[in-house]
């Protein structure tokens, strides 16, 4: 008997819980005063120079003027975001601005969210998770990053290339991006030569004590290939400690990426040869997709390389983070 | 600045030393480092090279891996000092230092970034040393803030310190307003690099500066007898007149200010910041110094010494590993298998089988002795 009761009740409260969910799910549409209300989910601006740039960014364009209800949550970690989309979810937002931590484990509340009719827009990072979920990602295409500076070191016709190579974060998709295309230009060529490959982490003084170790074993080189400005400015240090000449025309060639504005200037000076563009700004294709729609899944940011020898003092400006 | 000993009153043969020196707390770091200097001997003998070269600068400089070893272990060095009394007097570790590195090398390049490379020597001086105090000021408030969570609050120290951990970061970049800064003076770069016309980097003598101080403290002042007995037993220490709760915050104050050292010196190598990665895991490796040195990481009695050649290890390794071309993945892993081995080798436990083992050897000695007679 007491079993039967137990059971009705469970049922009961189990039915209850289905019945509030599709309550919830039931709602959306437009709020009141017409603006959009977007939840932003976003990593830590003070991880690095571009989220910095990306966040002010995203800042700048989502706001009331420009008739948006903005909501932000800033985390590194993927089960926060996570935990902190599905709020968003409960608070019934228009849409949802994403750019994961991690690449795995956004299936359900993707799905979630979709049964709530609110859509999702990915920016900066891709998830592993099926395209219908999503309305669109809008990225960066690190692999062609690293082309475009491996190919304009190529187009240096350079007798022999022996290169240190500082590499970000492993498994990050910029340190995966950028160092892909070297090692295969490596594996292709005969005449390029890894002297060094190692992670620096993002950290400048680990990059300064990489180059350092490597100038203490007395082997020749004359390319640094760092994977953000800040690790390139590392291995420089440690090359001005040791008296070798960098940037144009010099012993050694220095590539950066990310394009922050010291770096940027430091091309100007002639000091360093080449920095690719990491694009910060999505705000503005995010914008346009939730006015005009989506036209494509996969929205790839046209991204810049620039050459010490043709950069100008307006690219500073304008493309400086 | 090692413990001391009872003498050995009678004939003090090699024999003696070697014992002595054997199941001293010393042995551990040192053994480590041996191995370390063994191994990079028999893989490559000119990982020992130092050569006198000109610098950018135009002056003489030295250079080689030996050198790069004790000049990028300074800023560890340093930390190991402050982490070792904290370890000794509350019986637990501060684990926001690599935090506390980024506001106080934030505060630093605060004060530095407006001004323009045309100042003068004296004025740059003057504001350097209005940026340091500045630095050691804050960070030693900020070591005060967990000195008292820890000695009033009776909180755990790695419990307290995770507050600072996780926000520290984002204070340092608030301090300014997340800017990435970059400083164009060359006279900032000194104090992580070279003095004009001095072949040794400068941060080896700020660590050597900071060892003697701590040195003379130590030799001087009761802060080591007065650590150990809080450690040991806090309510003890108190009947006899200590006031406990001091004696931890002033610790922690000590830490703070060898933050504030190091977090000059860490901006000052490559004149930049990233917040989110200046100092990164150092806390990690300054605890590990200090177990590296044999101390009790549960408090009390500690070898100041051998915490600070744990620090050098530390860095020995590193730049061992540099060194072999350990692939990037792999680099954290073979770190990890030299410190569970040095970890195990300096555990009370194993120690105090050592020594068990020592009193075994010399009683049976004296049972050969006894016999033969």
């Amino acid at each position: 008997m007491k079993k039967l009761v137990k059971m009705i009740v469970s049922t009961l409260l189990i039915g209850a819980m289905a019945l509030s969910f599709c309550a919830c799910a039931g709602k959306g549409g437009k709020k009141e005063g017409g603006l959009i209300k977007v939840g932003i989910i976003n990593n830590d601006p003070n991880e690095s120079g571009y989220r910095t740039a990306n966040d002010r960014d995203m800042k700048a364009t989502f706001t009331k003027e420009n008739g948006y209800d903005p909501y932000f949550y800033y985390s590194l970690k993927n089960e926060e975001q996570i935990a902190a989309a599905q709020k968003f979810i409960q608070d019934d937002v228009d849409y949802l601005l994403i750019s994961a931590a991690g690449t795995s484990g956004w299936d359900g509340v993707l799905e979630q969210a979709k049964k709530a009719g609110i859509k999702v827009i990915l920016f900066d990072r891709t998830i592993d998770a099926s395209e219908d979920l999503y309305e669109a990602s809008i990225v960066s295409d690190m692999a062609k990053e690293g082309e475009q500076a491996v190919s304009w070191l190529a187009s240096q016709n350079l007798s022999e290339y022996k290169i240190i190579h500082i590499q970000g974060v492993m498994g990050s998709s910029a340190q995966i991006g950028r160092s892909g295309a070297l090692d295969t230009k490596v594996a292709a060529e005969a005449n390029w030569t890894i002297v060094q490959q190692q992670t620096a982490e993002w950290s400048e003084e680990t990059a300064q004590q990489i180059t350092q170790a490597v100038i203490d074993s007395g082997e020749s080189f004359n390319v640094i290939y760092a994977e953000n400005d800040n690790m390139a400015k590392g291995a420089v240090a440690a090359l001005d400690k040791a008296n070798i000449s960098h940037g144009v025309g010099k012993d050694v060639i220095v590539i950066g990426f990310d394009c922050n504005t010291w770096a940027l200037e430091e091309l100007v000076a002639g000091n360093w040869n080449y920095d690719g563009q990491c694009n910060p700004f999505q705000a503005s294709y995010i914008d346009d997709i939730i006015k005009n729609g989506a036209k494509q899944k996969v929205v790839i940011m046209e991204e810049k390389g620039f050459d010490a020898t043709t950069i100008t003092k307006d690219d500073v400006t304008k493309y400086g983070i | 600045m090692t413990t001391p000993e009872p003498k050995l009153k009678t004939g003090r043969s090699v024999k003696d030393i070697f014992g002595k020196l054997f199941f001293n707390q010393l042995l551990i770091p040192l053994v480590a480092l041996l191995f370390l200097v063994i191994l990079n001997l028999f893989a490559d003998p000119s990982f020992f090279k130092i050569t006198l070269e000109k610098s950018s600068t135009g002056f003489y400089i030295l250079s080689g891996n030996l050198i790069s070893i004790i000049d990028n272990g300074s800023e560890l060095a340093i930390l190991a000092i402050g982490m070792t009394l904290v370890t000794a007097a509350s019986g637990g570790q501060d684990i926001s230092v690599g935090s506390a590195i980024a506001i106080a090398g934030s505060i630093v390049l605060r004060v530095i970034k407006g001004l323009s490379p045309s100042i003068s020597g004296g004025e740059l001086a003057l504001y350097l040393i209005f940026a340091f105090v500045l630095c050691v000021i804050v960070s030693a408030l900020f070591g005060a803030f967990n000195g008292a969570l820890v000695a009033f609050f009776k909180i755990q120290p790695m419990v307290a310190t995770l507050i600072l951990f996780t926000a520290g970061r984002s204070i340092a970049a608030w301090i300014n307003n997340n800017e990435n800064i970059s400083i164009n003076d060359d006279r900032f770069k000194y104090f992580g690099n070279f003095l004009p016309g001095i072949p040794v980097p400068t941060p080896v003598f700020i660590s050597a500066i900071c060892m003697i101080v701590i040195a003379v403290v130590l030799k001087f002042t009761n802060l080591r007898l007065y650590s150990q007995a809080v450690g040991i037993n806090s309510s003890s220490s108190r009947l006899n007149g200590i006031n406990p709760k001091m004696i931890k915050l002033l610790t922690f104050i000590i830490l703070g200010v060898c933050v504030a050292v190091c977090g000059f010196i860490k901006v000052s190598r490559t004149a930049s910041i990233t917040y989110a990665v200046i100092a990164n895991n150092i806390e990690m490796d300054a605890i590990l110094a200090v177990a590296l040195g044999g101390n009790n990481l549960g408090g009390g009695k500690f070898n100041m010494t051998a915490s600070i050649i744990g620090a050098y290890v530390i860095q020995f390794l590193t730049t061992t590993l540099f060194k072999f071309k350990v692939s990037s993945t792999a680099i954290s892993a073979y770190k990890a298998v030299v410190v569970i081995f040095l970890i195990i080798l300096s555990a009370p436990v194993v120690r105090r089988g050592l020594s068990n083992l020592k009193n075994k050897y010399i009683a049976s000695r004296s049972q050969v002795k006894k016999e033969g007679v």
